[in-house]
């Protein structure tokens, strides 16, 4: 008799297979996303890319296929790079408030928050992504507007001067909050800010107590623990989470549409180039700004040693 | 003198969790102390509250005289080689020992070459550049002491340093401690489970049950004269006999080599035999109560399932007071 245990059939075969050849279960389930990924997303993107090194015939508004530079030459128009600059630093600003609030949050539940406290901490974080966002960007609207609840909180407390003086300001003021750059700003920041969290909170999660012990332990107070050793093993996270915040907001055509000054930020102009105005190659150029600046900040982080610890 | 390290009552409750519950320790300048206890018996705590990662519930701790009760760690003259080390993963080996130095705002070629001369003196010069996730966990060991050790504390506390090393490679660093130890002339408070390990290095040890101390003594003491059947129990070598076999008042130990086969009073049955090499191990059972004896070689060595009589020396036989 055999001591052997018998086969279980078709899927018992398959397993046996997986079991002698694990490549096979590997490339099985790594075909689909590679795919997916490689040809309908990828592909569609190069697609778009070729596009930028064609031109527009101004006259015909016709694609002439020929490949120049001209249409990047273009974006250094003073219009198109008043375009470029607001965005870049409008990014820049909501990723930096994002890092500053989302910190000591992250913090927070990485460290203390337990059981419950923890279900919370991830409901808060997740639960704005379960609206619209549609529909959190217009209550924003409402809350910064004229007559919103935040006019009515200054009024209440007798500041009403001090957001008057506020959105006198050039460059950040404007006629009420919601039609002001920092409308805009902070509604850009509420919107990413669970990006942030997030892969700061994962960072946190795996420094162990005691490293933050051992810090303390040889001499530094909590704020040097929180810059010779916090932040160096947060700032995978912080990265991460940069990378979301910054290109969300190198990208996004709507928030600053609803919310803020009419004035265009990129993904305004890749929406209406690509659109309205039928200046694919233009669009596709724009649409290459933010994948260069990403690369850029992605080096520089790099060089600054961000992924040392990971 | 003052006691480097000075435990008058204290106490550490987590909620209904009596970690620590009234405690007096007095740990002279100098001393290699070992506290010694199974996990959750309160010896890392206690550590911990040396350190001043904890706070006490009640009572006072001193370090030199000097109460500490509302010193935060980094103001205190104490260093911690930690169980999984806590060597910081995006600094290299060097400035991971230099930390300290860096803190107290030492300029860096001080810092550098202080950082070098203790990996040397750890055994591991030239390994600054590395990363800890190069080294081996002995190597990480090493730098973890090197990182506490060049801040020259007075009290360097080592919870558990060895335990994740291989048998040969922590005989070897408790050798190398001890020896340290004893050229730094530092006080060392060291926690560990494991009786070998706390007997052949401590000075005095403390045995942890519970929360609470039940004996303080040094390593010959704590071995030959438990004081309550826990510690014979824990250190674990000797033979717990009850009342009832010997005639006593309390238990009583007695150390498997004191052991007689063959002259005495007491029916035993002999349950098994094993050849250790310089001594055979006889395990017996008198009357439902399980012992061990030692035999050289000279002794004659009984079969399994014989019946024999058991004796030992009256000096040998410990009586040890009631359990409180």
């Amino acid at each position: 008799m055999s001591e052997l245990a018998t086969s279980g059939g078709v899927t018992g075969r398959v397993s046996d297979l997986f079991w002698r050849r694990p490549r096979v279960l590997l490339f099985l389930l790594l075909a689909p996303p590679v795919l997916w990924l490689g040809i309908v997303y990828l592909g569609s993107l190069f697609a778009l890319l070729a596009q930028s090194f064609f031109s527009i015939d101004e006259f015909s508004g016709q694609i002439n296929y020929e490949l120049t530079l001209k249409t990047y030459a273009e974006l250094f128009r003073q219009s198109n790079l008043d375009i470029i600059i607001r965005t870049v630093v409008m990014a820049a600003l909501v990723t930096v408030a994002s890092i500053i609030i989302a910190f000591p949050i992250a913090y927070y539940a990485a460290r203390y928050a337990r059981g419950r406290w923890k279900a919370l901490f991830y409901l808060g974080v997740m639960l704005p992504l379960w609206s619209s966002y549609l529909v959190k960007v217009y209550s924003w609207k409402l809350i910064l507007a004229k007559e919103g609840i935040l006019s009515w909180l200054f009024q209440t407390l007798h500041l009403q001067w001090l957001l008057d003086g506020f959105l006198a300001l050039p460059v950040v003021g404007g006629n009420s909050l919601s039609f002001s750059p920092t409308g805009t700003f902070l509604v850009f920041v509420y919107v990413w800010l669970p990006f942030m969290i997030l892969p700061i909170q994962a960072a946190l999660e795996r420094v162990p107590v005691s490293m933050i012990e051992a810090s303390g332990d040889l001499g530094a107070a909590p704020r040097q623990t929180l810059r010779h050793v916090l932040l160096p093993l947060a700032l995978p996270g912080i990265i991460a989470g940069s990378i979301f915040t910054f290109s969300l907001t190198l990208g996004d055509y709507i928030i600053p549409q609803i919310v803020g000054t009419s004035a265009r930020f990129i993904g305004l102009a890749v929406y209406q180039y690509q659109g309205t105005a039928g200046n694919i190659p233009l669009a596709a150029a724009f649409a290459v700004v933010p994948i260069v600046i990403m690369g850029l900040y992605l080096w520089w982080a790099k060089r600054q040693g961000a992924f040392d610890a990971l | 003198m003052t006691s480097a390290v000075s435990f008058t009552g204290v106490s550490r409750h987590f909620g209904t969790v009596r970690a620590v519950d009234g405690v007096d320790i007095e740990i002279a300048e100098g001393e290699f102390f070992a506290m010694l206890g199974p996990s959750g018996s309160g010896k890392t705590t206690c550590l911990r509250l040396i350190a001043g990662f904890e706070q006490p519930t009640a009572g006072s701790i001193r370090l030199f005289g000097q109460e500490v009760r509302d010193l935060p760690p980094y103001r205190r003259q104490v260093n911690t080689v930690f169980q999984d080390y806590a060597l910081f993963p995006h600094l290299n080996v060097l400035d991971n020992v230099a930390y300290g130095l860096m803190i107290a705002g030492r300029s860096k070629a001080e810092r550098h070459r202080e950082a070098e001369a203790a990996l040397e003196m750890v055994a591991l010069p030239g390994y600054g550049a590395r990363k800890p996730s190069e080294l081996s966990g002995g190597q990480r060991q090493r730098v973890a002491l090197a990182r506490a050790l060049v801040n020259k504390p007075r009290v360097l506390l080592l919870d558990e340093p060895l335990g994740a090393l291989d048998l040969k490679l922590r005989e070897a660093m408790q050798e190398e401690l001890k020896t340290l130890q004893r050229r730094l002339g530092i006080t060392f408070v060291f926690v560990t489970h494991d009786q070998g390990e706390a007997l052949s290095m401590a000075d005095r040890v403390a045995v942890f049950n519970e929360g609470r101390i039940v004996q303080v003594g040094a390593p010959e003491e704590i071995y030959y004269r438990p004081q309550v059947r826990f510690v014979a129990d824990f250190v674990g070598s000797s033979n717990i006999l009850p009342p009832a076999l010997t005639g006593q008042a309390g238990y009583a130990t007695v150390r498997p080599e004191a052991v007689r086969i063959g002259a005495g009073t007491l029916p035993a049955t002999v349950t098994a035999v094993s050849f250790l090499g310089a001594a055979t191990r006889v395990t017996l059972d008198a009357d439902g109560t399980r012992l061990t004896a030692l035999l050289s070689k000279a002794d004659a060595r009984p079969e399994v399932g014989a019946a024999v009589m058991l004796g030992w020396d009256a000096a040998d036989l410990h009586v040890m007071r009631a359990e409180g």
